[in-house]
């Protein structure tokens, strides 16, 4: 069964850039659904620095990255916008003229959307787990190597070795532990990012003799067509040795990659997307794009440049969703037409 | 202006030139240094500035912090000379300062 949304506007990401977006089209009237591959809002500045202090977002002379995101949050509650976490929007097509545009989106949930225009708020791509340089690592992915559990039963039985020392390490570790054949943990240093508890629970389950931890590093595969027999360990300056495992896990973060968007049909330079500066519109009429994914003459990656860029680009994506409706400019302060769509009034 | 060579995966040397106060990613990335991604831009939050630093010189730049070592778990290859470039201070005890860079960052 394939779900289908109809809705004025997709938004690509749920990064800051689109947050703000979201705001600045519910004051147009225009209902939009956010799709992310993360499991939560806020893009760079939930994944790579929610406790860092940021300083230049204009009226607020210092804000973390988490309590920005919170606040952007706050802001849009008013048009309720739905988010559709863990899902890489995999497929934009064009359906309509450039007149009248319309688009369908596929996730890779097999979710999808028909609606009226798009905007590209991509930031610097997904984020995307990071691949270990193990040599011949390819061949085995998706058989026996996984950057994420997504079906616990294909771990029944195994040996399993998982590699990390953060929160997703420990988290797969105690969950797979009691199904698996025989569970090895390995670190790089006998400390770990991960939450206290689940160290200690991890540590228990060690002195108990339920499962392995080895403090070193993944060197090599071995293994046939795919289905891994073995992981090289290296502890230090000893020489290797192999650990018999039919499954690994390697958890080392994220990475951001363009990933599909390549594939959409729109002008890219140096995995950018170049853009006009009046209404932030790509090559296809109807698809905008704004945030750190666009370009254009003097572009800086700053995330009041994405909050700019995305209030320019409602103006034009109103155009596409209300053809008979004339724009007139308001002021939130002034107008009680728009104070009413906040709820204040 | 302190002195830093940059080797490369396969040997290959640059020498640089790097102005005190900056970091070491920075002296990197001015000179157009492949293999030096510093996607964060010296935030310490991405791990893709990994050196390794040349062993007569580990005392010289000082231990990694706490925060630098949670973020080395996401480099490969790490070594106990491991460090993350954006972490280094160029200072004028460091000149001559010799880093080895591995060949993927992520
Ligand atoms: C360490 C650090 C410090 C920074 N400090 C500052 C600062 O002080 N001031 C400042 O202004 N800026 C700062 N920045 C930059 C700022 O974070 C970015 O400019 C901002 O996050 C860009 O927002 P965005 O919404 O365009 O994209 P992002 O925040 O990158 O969000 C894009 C989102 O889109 C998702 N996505 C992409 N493609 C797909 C797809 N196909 N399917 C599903 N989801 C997808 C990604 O997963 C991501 O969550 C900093 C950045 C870093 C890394
Ligand atoms: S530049 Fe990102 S950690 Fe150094």
């Amino acid at each position: 069964m394939v779900d289908n949304i109809e809705t004025d506007v997709v938004i690509v990401g749920a990064g800051p850039s689109a947050l703000f977006t979201v705001f600045e089209l519910g004051l147009l009237d225009i209902k939009c659904h956010l799709i992310d591959i993360l499991p939560r809002a806020g893009g760079q500045c939930s994944e790579l620095y929610p406790e860092k202090p940021i300083y230049d977002i204009p009226g607020h002379p210092m804000i973390t990255g988490a309590g920005l995101v919170d606040n952007l949050l706050a802001q849009i509650e008013p048009f309720r916008p739905t988010f559709h976490f863990d899902q890489l929007v995999t497929e934009l097509e064009t359906l309509g003229t450039a007149e009248a545009p319309a688009f369908r989106v596929k996730t890779d949930a097999d979710t999808t959307f028909t609606c009226k225009a798009v905007i590209v708020a991509a930031g610097g791509g997904s984020f995307l787990p990071k691949k270990p340089p193990i040599e011949g690592i390819e061949a085995y992915e998706d058989k026996s190597v996984f950057y994420a559990v997504r079906k616990m039963e294909a771990f029944r039985d195994k040996n399993i070795v998982i590699v990390g020392g953060g929160d997703s390490a420990l988290d797969w570790t105690l969950n797979l532990q009691p199904i698996a054949k025989r569970l090895t943990l390995i670190h790089r240093r006998d400390d770990f990012r991960a939450a206290p508890h689940s160290v200690n629970a991890m540590r228990e389950l060690v002195a108990a003799g339920k499962m392995d931890l080895r403090i070193g590093q993944i060197v090599g595969l071995a293994g046939d067509d795919g289905e891994l027999s073995g992981a090289h360990f290296k502890a230090g300056k000893e020489d290797a040795v192999e650990i018999a495992c039919e499954r690994l896990i390697p958890f080392f973060g994220l990475t951001m990659k363009l990933g599909p968007i390549a594939e959409w049909g729109l002008n890219l330079n140096e995995n950018l997307i170049p853009v006009d500066t009046a209404q932030f519109e790509t090559n296809v009429p109807g698809i905008f794009a704004i945030g750190d994914i666009n370009t254009y003459p003097g572009k800086l990656k700053l995330i009041l440049c994405g909050f700019h860029e995305g209030s320019l680009a409602a103006q034009k994506v109103h155009r596409y969703v209300y053809p008979d409706k004339k724009l007139t400019f308001q002021y939130t302060t002034s107008s009680t037409n728009l104070q009413k769509k906040l709820g204040v009034q | 202006m302190v002195h830093i060579t940059f080797i490369d995966s396969s040997g290959e040397k640059r020498p640089v030139e790097a102005e005190e106060g900056s970091t070491v990613m920075e002296a990197a990335i001015r000179n157009s240094i492949p293999e030096i991604t510093a996607e964060c831009g010296g935030a310490c939050a991405c791990a893709t500035c990994h050196v390794y630093v040349d062993e007569a010189f580990v005392p010289l730049t000082g231990e990694a912090s706490p925060q630098e070592e949670d973020m080395l778990d996401f480099a490969y290859a790490v070594q106990p000379n491991s460090r993350l470039a954006c972490q280094i201070k160029v200072t004028p005890e460091v000149d001559g300062l010799i880093v080895t860079t591995p060949a993927r960052q992520g």
